[in-house]
C-alpha cells in the first residue's frame, strides 16, 4: 500500500502531550509510523491544524435513526445534493444526499467525514433489530462505526439481577454483545422501558419495576458489575432516568454517586453518563425551570470515576430518539408533534418525535445554556464529550458551529442577547468567561474518546494510531479563537484534508473517495460452564417469549463485512 | 437428504422463521410448520409457471435469448429513456432492493414499490402523526385485547394468530387466547371475524367516521356521537371504546380496508391519533398487515438510502418525494414515463386498467421468477431465482425486524442482486461509450 508524508502539520494531539507543535506524519498502510521512504507521496499541510480524526461517540446514526427519516420528508427535503454527474457514473463516487437532521446514510458519511471526523458510535442497538442497524453501518460510506448495546430492560438482565446471578448476568451480557455485534453497554432510563410496555415509568433509582422486583438502581450496579467483570474497552454507558423533566438533576447526582466504589482494571471511568443536558434541570416545573449545571459540574469536579457527553441544543428543527419510551410519549403530547415509538420484545422501548429549539422560548434556551455550562464548569476536559446526541439536540452538522460557542466568550454574548430576559436569569452562561482552546477542544472531540472506549488506535496520531487524519484551514499561531470564532466555524465546516485509513477521503471541504468503512465490536469471552448454564436459561426465552427463533437471532458474518473484533477475557 | 431447519418462509410479512425442509436431489420434498400459502411457495416452484430463460419480444412473440443479449437489450431501453418507472422490487432481498435503488439513481428513474396499491397511505398516515408500534413479540406477551381492522389474517397471514396475536402465549399471556379479547372490525363477516369476541360491521368507506366516533368516547366527548355512525349504534361504540380504554395492552392491525378505502390515509391518521389518545389510559400500540414477504424491506432500505419510503423520483438527480404525483400509478395514469422495469411483483395482475392501457405502450422490462400478466406486457424477460429458497438475502417483517433468508435449494437463475447489478454495468458501459 502506498506511504504518505504529511509535511509542516501543526499538530494538536493531547493523548500524547502536542500542543500545536509544528512536524511531519508519517504514514504507511493505513497507519501512523516513523518515517516513510522518499517515494511517499507529500502533502503539505502549510502550517494548518493537524488533529487526529473526529470521534463522536454517542449519535443516532443507524437504526431508530430510520424511523426518524420516515416520518419526517420535510427534513429530507433540506439540503438535497445529487450525486456526482458528468463524465462519472453518477454514483460512481458520491450518492445523492438528502435530509437535515435524519439524513441518509451517504450523507451520514460524507458530512462527518467533511468535519474531519472519522469514527462514530451509534448510541443505542436493540438485540433483536441490531441486523438492521449494521445493514445500516454498511451503508454509511468511509468512517468506522461502532454500537451500543441495550441492556437496561432487558428481561433476562433483570431477572439475573434480581435472582442475584452475577455469573450468569456478564454471561448473558457477553453474549448479547455478540448477537448485536456491540462495543458496549448502554441503559437507557433503567426499568423504564419496561414499564413503558404498561404505558407506565419508573419515577427514579429506587422504583421496583412492575412486575420484576428489580429497582433502575439495582439494574444500573448489576450492569456496571458485570462490565468490569468482563473487562469490556468501555463502561456502562447511562441514560439516567427521568431525562427531561424538571428537578431532575437529582435523580442525575444520585445515579453518578451509585458507582463511585466500582472498580475497574481498565484505565478508563466505570461510568459514562450521556447527553447530561437533557439530565441537568433545575426547577420543580416548567414554570421555574431552571440551569441545574452548577450543581451536577460541582458534584463532577470532585470526582475521577465518570466521564459524560453534552447533548448541546442547537437552535433550529432537530429530531429526538430514544430508547426512553415514555419520554418521546411526554413530548408528543407536550409539543403536539406526530410520535412514533417502537417497543421491543423482552428488551427495551422507543420513540421518534421531532422537536424545534427556538431561542424565542425560554426553556430552550436555557437547554442551550446548560449544556456550554456544564462543558466550560467542569474542569478537567478530559471528563466531556463533546456531542449533540446527534439529532436529539441538534443535527451533527452544527458542531463547528457550536465550538465557537465553547471557544469565545464574544460569541456566547452575541447569542444570549437574542435570548429572552426570563431565559436570563435562570442560566449562568453569562457569568462565565471560560474559552476552550484548540487543545482541550481535541481532547473533547477526540482524544478522551480514545480513552473512554479504550480504542488506543483512534483519536491520536502517534506511532501505531490509525491514519485517521484532519487537517483544518486554521493556523494555530496567528488565529485568536475568541475573537476570529467565524474563521474557525469555516475551517471546522470543510476539512481541507480528511484522511481515513491513510486515503485522501475529502480535499478542500469535497469528498474524494468513499473507502468502505470497518465495525468495531467487542467479543467478551466467559468461562464455558458459565455459558452453558446461562444458554439453558435463554433456551426457555426464546422458546416461550420471543417471535423470533434464536438460530435466527445473532447478527451473521454477512453483515459486518469489514469487521474489527476487540477480545476480552473475564476476570 | 438434507434436512434445514429454522428455514423462513417468504410469502408473507409474517415471515415465519421456524420452518423445517426437507431437500432431496435439490428437490424440496417436505415442509413442516408452513401455512398453505407458504407451504405452496417451497414445494411448488417448479409446478407454477417459471420463467426458463432471458426473452425478448421480436415481431410481437417473447422469444428465448441469451442473457447477455437481454442484458444488452435493457441496458439500451434504460439509457433512451427520459424517465423510467421502476417498480416492484418486495419479493426480494433488501440486497437486491439497494442495487435495485441504485440503478434508479444512476438513471434518473422514478422508484415505486408494492406500497403504491397496498400500504401507501400508512406511510402517509405516519408522516402526518407518527407510528406508535411494537415488534409481534410484545403483543404475543403483552397484548389482552387485539383488534384486526380492515384484514383478514385468517387467510392473508394464516399463522399470524397463532404465533404473534390472538391464540399466541406469552408471558403475560399465559392463556392465550383465553387471556385476550378479540375485535374485528371489517365491512363483511370474514372468517377472522368468526373467531373474533366482537364483529363490528360498518358501511363501507366509512372507517373514518367510526374512528372520529371512537376517539371522542375515549376522550369524553360522548355527547357530540350521534346516535348511529358508520351504520353502528351508539351504544356499540361506547361498548369497544371502552373495551379499548379498558384494556391493559391493546394493538391495532390494521389492513387495505383501512388504506385503501374512502379517505385512505386519514384513516391511517386517525388510527395514529387513536393509539396517542388511548395511551393516555393504558398501553396500546398500532401495526400494518404488510402483504408482499418484504415490501417493509423496501420501505427501509429506501429510507436509509433516499430519505423516502417509496414514490421517489431521481429525475432532479437529489431524490424527490410526493406521492399523488410520483407514485407507480400516477405516472403511469398521466403517461408520465416512457419505460418501465418491473421486478419481483406483479404490476400486469394489481395495477388500474388505465396504468396497464399505458404500460402497454412503453417498453417494459421484467425480473421474475414467474411468468405472470406482466409478462404478457414486457419487452425483455428475465428468470431470476426465488430470493429466500434459491438465493439467501435479508427481508423485513411486518414489524420492521429484519431477518436472514436461506438458500434452501442450487440453482441456475441468477439472483435478483446479480441481475440488477450486470444492468448497472451495461448502463455504464453504454453511457460511456456515448
Amino acid at each position: 500500500m502506498s506511504e504518505l508524508l504529511i509535511k509542516n502539520a501543526v499538530v494538536c494531539d493531547p493523548i500524547n502531550k502536542i500542543n500545536c507543535e509544528k512536524m511531519d506524519i508519517s504514514v504507511k498502510d493505513g497507519k501512523i509510523v516513523d518515517s516513510v521512504s522518499s517515494g511517499a507521496k507529500v502533502i503539505d499541510a502549510g502550517g494548518k491544524l493537524t488533529m487526529a480524526g473526529g470521534v463522536d461517540g454517542h449519535t443516532h446514526c443507524a437504526g431508530k435513526i430510520n424511523v426518524g427519516r420516515f416520518m419526517s420528508p420535510h427534513d429530507m427535503r433540506m439540503t438535497n445534493v445529487p450525486g456526482l454527474s458528468g463524465k462519472e457514473a453518477p454514483t460512481a463516487t458520491t450518492r445523492a444526499q438528502v435530509g437535515y437532521n435524519t439524513p441518509n446514510a451517504f450523507a451520514i458519511g460524507y458530512r462527518y467525514a467533511k468535519l474531519g471526523y472519522t469514527t462514530i458510535g451509534e448510541a443505542a442497538i436493540p438485540i433483536i433489530g441490531a441486523r438492521h442497524t449494521h445493514e445500516e453501518f454498511e451503508a454509511i460510506p468511509i468512517l468506522d462505526k461502532f454500537g451500543l448495546t441495550l441492556f437496561g430492560s432487558n428481561w433476562q438482565v433483570m431477572e439475573y439481577i434480581r435472582d442475584d446471578e452475577p455469573e450468569k448476568l456478564a454471561a448473558y451480557v457477553a453474549w448479547g454483545l455478540k448477537a448485536s455485534r456491540g462495543y458496549g453497554i448502554k441503559i437507557v432510563n433503567p426499568g423504564g422501558g419496561e414499564a413503558w410496555g404498561w404505558g407506565k415509568n419508573v419515577s427514579g433509582l429506587d422504583d421496583p419495576v412492575p412486575n420484576f422486583d428489580v429497582t433502575p438502581a439495582q439494574i444500573v450496579v448489576g450492569l456496571a458489575e458485570a462490565n468490569e467483570k468482563l473487562n469490556l474497552p468501555h463502561s456502562i454507558h447511562l441514560h439516567c432516568n427521568n431525562l427531561g423533566k424538571p428537578g431532575n438533576y437529582e435523580t442525575t447526582i444520585a445515579t453518578m454517586k451509585l458507582l463511585e466504589n466500582i472498580k475497574s482494571k481498565r484505565d478508563r471511568q466505570v461510568l459514562h453518563v450521556t447527553h447530561v443536558q437533557f439530565n441537568a434541570y433545575g426547577g420543580t416545573s416548567w414554570r421555574d425551570f431552571e440551569s441545574a449545571a452548577p450543581q451536577v459540574s460541582d458534584y463532577i469536579n470532585t470526582t475521577d470515576h465518570m466521564t459524560f457527553d453534552l447533548g448541546q441544543a442547537i437552535f433550529g428543527p432537530a429530531m429526538t430518539m430514544t430508547a426512553d419510551g415514555p419520554v418521546e410519549y411526554s413530548n408528543s403530547r407536550m409539543l403536539h408533534a406526530k410520535w412514533s415509538n417502537m417497543d421491543v420484545e423482552l428488551e427495551d422501548a422507543s420513540g421518534v418525535v421531532p422537536i424545534t429549539y427556538s431561542p424565542k422560548n425560554f426553556v430552550n434556551a436555557v437547554q442551550w445554556a446548560i449544556g456550554l455550562e456544564l462543558a466550560l464548569l467542569v474542569k478537567d476536559p478530559w471528563k466531556v464529550m463533546f456531542t449533540t446526541d446527534s439529532p436529539n439536540g441538534g443535527s451533527f452538522v452544527n458542531y463547528p458551529e457550536a465550538y465557537t460557542y465553547l471557544m469565545s466568550a464574544k460569541r456566547r454574548a452575541e447569542v444570549i442577547e437574542t435570548l429572552p430576559e426570563m431565559a436570563l436569569g435562570r442560566m449562568n452562561i453569562p457569568g462565565i468567561d471560560r474559552e476552550l482552546d484548540l487543545y482541550e477542544l481535541a481532547i473533547m472531540t477526540r482524544a478522551m474518546q480514545s480513552k473512554m472506549y479504550c480504542m488506543d488506535t483512534k483519536g491520536h496520531i502517534g506511532v501505531g494510531a490509525d491514519a485517521d487524519i484532519a487537517i483544518y484551514d486554521l493556523k494555530p499561531d496567528s488565529v485568536d479563537t475568541s475573537v476570529e470564532y467565524a474563521a474557525v466555524k469555516k475551517a471546522f465546516s470543510g476539512a481541507t484534508y480528511t484522511i481515513k485509513g491513510g486515503e485522501v477521503v475529502v480535499k478542500d471541504g469535497e469528498i474524494t473517495m468513499t473507502p468502505e468503512g470497518r465495525t468495531y465490536w467487542v467479543n467478551a469471552k466467559m468461562p464455558q460452564a458459565v455459558n452453558d448454564a446461562m444458554q439453558v436459561d435463554l433456551v426457555q426465552k426464546f422458546k416461550r417469549y420471543y417471535t423470533v427463533n434464536q438460530a435466527n437471532y445473532m447478527v451473521e458474518d454477512a453483515y459486518l463485512p469489514h469487521p474489527v473484533e476487540i477480545t476480552t477475557e473475564a476476570i | 437428504m438434507a434436512v434445514i431447519t429454522d428455514a423462513i418462509c417468504s410469502l408473507c410479512g409474517s415471515l415465519c422463521d421456524d420452518i423445517t425442509v426437507t431437500v432431496e436431489n435439490n428437490v424440496i420434498t417436505d415442509v413442516e410448520r408452513a401455512c398453505i400459502l407458504g407451504r405452496n411457495k417451497f414445494v411448488g416452484m417448479f409446478l407454477h409457471d417459471r420463467i426458463e430463460s432471458p426473452m425478448i419480444r421480436k415481431n410481437g412473440e417473447l422469444v428465448d435469448v441469451s442473457y447477455e443479449e437481454a442484458i444488452d437489450e435493457a441496458a439500451k431501453i434504460l439509457v433512451n429513456s427520459k424517465r423510467t418507472l421502476s417498480y416492484g422490487w418486495c419479493s426480494t432481498s433488501c440486497e437486491a432492493i439497494s442495487k435495485a435503488i441504485q440503478l434508479a439513481e444512476e438513471t434518473g428513474s422514478l422508484i415505486d414499490s408494492t406500497a403504491n396499491v397496498c400500504h401507501g397511505p400508512s406511510a402517509l398516515a405516519v408522516q402526518e402523526k407518527g407510528g406508535p408500534s411494537a415488534t409481534l413479540g410484545v403483543v404475543k406477551n403483552r397484548a389482552d385485547l387485539i383488534i384486526f381492522w380492515g384484514c383478514n389474517p385468517a387467510h392473508a397471514h394464516p399463522r399470524h394468530m397463532s404465533r404473534y396475536s390472538s391464540f399466541s402465549k406469552g408471558f403475560f399471556t399465559q392463556k392465550g387466547r383465553k387471556d385476550r379479547k378479540m375485535v374485528v372490525v371489517d365491512v363483511r363477516k370474514t372468517d377472522t371475524a368468526k373467531l373474533a369476541d366482537k364483529y363490528v360491521e360498518l358501511e363501507q368507506g366509512s372507517d373514518y367516521l367510526y374512528l372520529a366516533a371512537i376517539r371522542s368516547i375515549v376522550n369524553g366527548h360522548e355527547d357530540v356521537v350521534p346516535e348511529v355512525v358508520a351504520g353502528v349504534p351508539k351504544e356499540e361504540i361506547i361498548e369497544v371504546a371502552n373495551t379499548l380504554k379498558e384494556a391493559k395492552f391493546s394493538c391495532i392491525f390494521y389492513g387495505m380496508g383501512v388504506t385503501q378505502s374512502r379517505s385512505k390515509y386519514k384513516n391511517g391518521d386517525m388510527v395514529s391519533s387513536l393509539i396517542s389518545d388511548l395511551n393516555q389510559h393504558s398501553k396500546s400500540v398500532m401495526i400494518g398487515m404488510r402483504g408482499h414477504y418484504n415490501v417493509t424491506g423496501f420501505g427501509q432500505v429506501a429510507t436509509w438510502e433516499t430519505g423516502f419510503p417509496m414514490a421517489i423520483d431521481f429525475t432532479r438527480g437529489a431524490p424527490y418525494y410526493n406521492p399523488g404525483e410520483t407514485g407507480a400509478n400516477d405516472v403511469l395514469v398521466r403517461g408520465d414515463v416512457d419505460a418501465a422495469i418491473i421486478a419481483a411483483a406483479d404490476a400486469g395482475a394489481h395495477f388500474p386498467q388505465e396504468s396497464l392501457k399505458y404500460l402497454a405502450k412503453i417498453p417494459v422490462i421484467q425480473i421474475d421468477p414467474y411468468a405472470n400478466p406482466t409478462t404478457e406486457l414486457s419487452d425483455v424477460v428475465f428468470p431470476a431465482a426465488v430470493v429466500g429458497v434459491e438465493a439467501e438475502g435479508t427481508a423485513y417483517r411486518m414489524d420492521g425486524i429484519s431477518l436472514r433468508m436461506k438458500k434452501l435449494i442450487d440453482t441456475k437463475f441468477k439472483t435478483d442482486e446479480e441481475i440488477t447489478v450486470d444492468l448497472i454495468n451495461k448502463v455504464r458501459e453504454l453511457k460511456g461509450g456515448a
